[in-house]
């Protein structure tokens, strides 16, 4: 029983892929490149992602195998990008699809569900995409494990890194929120304040990548990284038994998670674990960085960047997003939508999220509510429509942003907040109560 | 002259050289003149129009020409150009 333990379970092929994987290919031109840690299509610059053979797949992959298969990610391993489930690592995955009626009655949606993904190791959905990104630097042979971090990817780089016996370089903005600089560093991570945007870091990081040679994560190991964010999509299906929702709504930062879950539900429906239905992708961006919602707003494909984000919502402070036209593609061609949410209405979303269901999400959660309700408001999402919101991430790591919008006074009694400090008396307390 | 910085990708097209110099008084100039040296980087940096490649991004001495003039930027003798693919994390 040990040995089926979550992430400590050993590995149940023999070692090869079958055929499965049958290489990179360059998403803009087709062309094929061997695996490795590379990113970049050498014709036309386009971006690489992992190409399967489904057919393969199809073969080797029932629902009575992964229903098998202990929990965690590794449950879909023949749609993954590894040949082998790794011997070590974080238990990551199978979180829990959780009716949230509470939820849905206060914003006109009576069957919503939440994915709440702030459940994994490190508190957020990153800990999916490093497991495989980690995995594949470990078959390379890199030296370090590295990200441009918005936040929750540090955390979860760094933990992946210290179970890996990897060296990790975690790349943030400086005036990153501090309790997601000390969750890296708590790991073991040599974290580098750079003085910019995100997109500053991201930039410098690429400079980095191409000529250190370490395993960033979201750079050179992306095409492997981008494929963990599928396990959403995969676990979304099997809890619900097999089958798709009609919405998805999720937050949109490189855009890279959105899309890939569609990618996801596609490859299930491909193998024929799922029937093929139509499912409307709704994202969420906070509107003081919104390229993809401002781009969808304007009914163009171009995304113009955003120089100086503005927005308590870090984890999504991308000006400049790698997977945006793709969003925004998706978005458009689901018949979803890219709503823009501000700041107040992200706060007032995770206050009211804690408050009905008991889930806190951090800022992206926040988004994506407040995403649901906009979509629901503007007709995108229909009253009896079945709709999973994705919770991408724990509330702890950005403490503040909750009381946001609010005015500081003391509680009274029978209201929520914090009451004004007592002595430690009957007395004093009995004074508070009755004034 | 400016200094272009190659990415490793691209590197077979200029002999390995990771900068080169390039004369031109605008980015776009300095990119003409890039693949007029170096042919082989021609289809990488633009597209099949001639506009820039959507998968290039283009940094004048750390900033990206779309927060400039784009293609029309005007570059010093001293300035630093650096290419890098589209790519954003999170």
């Amino acid at each position: 029983m040990t040995t089926e333990l979550l992430g400590q379970a050993p590995a149940d092929t023999d070692g090869s892929d079958d055929g499965r994987i049958l290489g990179l290919r360059c998403r803009a031109c087709g062309r094929a490149e061997s695996l490795g840690p590379s990113y970049v299509c050498p014709a036309c610059f386009g971006p690489l992602e992992v190409a399967y053979d489904l057919e393969v797949v199809r073969r080797r992959l029932t629902r009575a195998t992964i229903e098998s298969r202990p929990a965690g990610i590794w449950r879909y391993l023949e749609l993954l990008p590894v040949a082998t489930r790794p011997a070590r690592g974080l238990p990551v995955g199978s979180s829990p699809l959780v009716p949230a009626p509470s939820l849905g009655r206060a914003i006109g949606i009576e069957r919503l569900l939440v994915k709440d993904d702030s459940r994994n190791p490190t508190l957020s959905f990153k800990d999916r995409a490093v497991a495989v990104a980690v995995t594949k630097a470990v078959d390379f042979g890199l030296e370090a494990l590295a990200c441009a971090s918005t936040g929750n990817l540090a955390g979860a780089t760094a933990a992946a890194a210290a179970v890996a016996g990897l060296p990790a370089y975690v790349f943030v903005p400086a005036d990153l929120e501090p309790a997601k600089i000390d969750h890296a560093l708590a790991y073991g991570a040599t974290v580098v304040p750079v003085q910019g945007t995100y997109d500053d870091v991201n930039r410098l990081c690429l400079e980095v990548a191409d000529e250190l040679g370490w395993g960033f994560v979201n750079i050179n190991l992306r095409p492997f990284y981008a494929e963990g964010s599928k396990t959403l999509a995969f676990e979304i299906a099997e809890s619900l038994g097999w089958r798709l929702p009609d919405v998805i709504v999720a937050p949109i930062a490189s855009g890279a998670m959105f899309t890939k879950i569609a990618r996801g539900f596609d490859e299930l429906a491909t193998i024929g674990l799922v029937e093929r239905t139509p499912v409307r992708f709704v994202g969420g961006q906070a509107a003081g960085c919104s390229p993809v919602a401002t781009a969808f707003a304007q009914g163009s494909a171009e995304i113009v960047p955003v120089r100086t984000p503005d927005t308590i919502v870090r984890s999504l402070a991308i000006g400049n997003p790698a997977d945006g036209r793709h969003a925004v593609e998706l978005a458009r061609a689901s018949r979803g939508s890219v709503e823009a949410i501000s700041d107040d209405e992200t706060a007032e979303a995770i206050r009211r999220s804690a408050r009905l269901e008991g889930i806190y999400p951090e800022t992206a959660g926040g988004v994506t509510l407040a995403a649901a309700e906009a979509a629901r408001r503007r007709g995108v999402i229909g009253p009896d429509d079945e709709v999973v919101a994705l919770i991408t991430g724990n509330g702890l790591k950005t403490p503040d942003a909750f009381r946001h919008g609010l005015e500081p006074r003391p509680a009274e009694p029978g209201m929520p907040g914090l009451a004004p400090a007592i002595a430690p008396s009957f007395r004093a307390f009995e004074a508070w109560l009755e004034r | 002259m400016s200094s272009v910085r190659i990415p490793p990708v691209l590197r077979t097209s200029t002999g390995g050289q990771k900068v080169v110099e390039i004369p031109g008084a605008t980015v776009g100039a300095v990119l003409t003149n890039l693949v007029a040296s170096h042919p082989g980087l021609g289809g990488q940096i633009f597209g099949e129009a001639g506009d820039l490649n959507r998968f290039m991004n283009v940094f004048l001495n750390d900033t990206d020409i779309r927060h400039l003039e784009v293609l029309e930027t005007a570059v010093g003798e001293r300035d630093s150009i650096v290419l890098l693919p589209a790519m954003a994390g999170g």
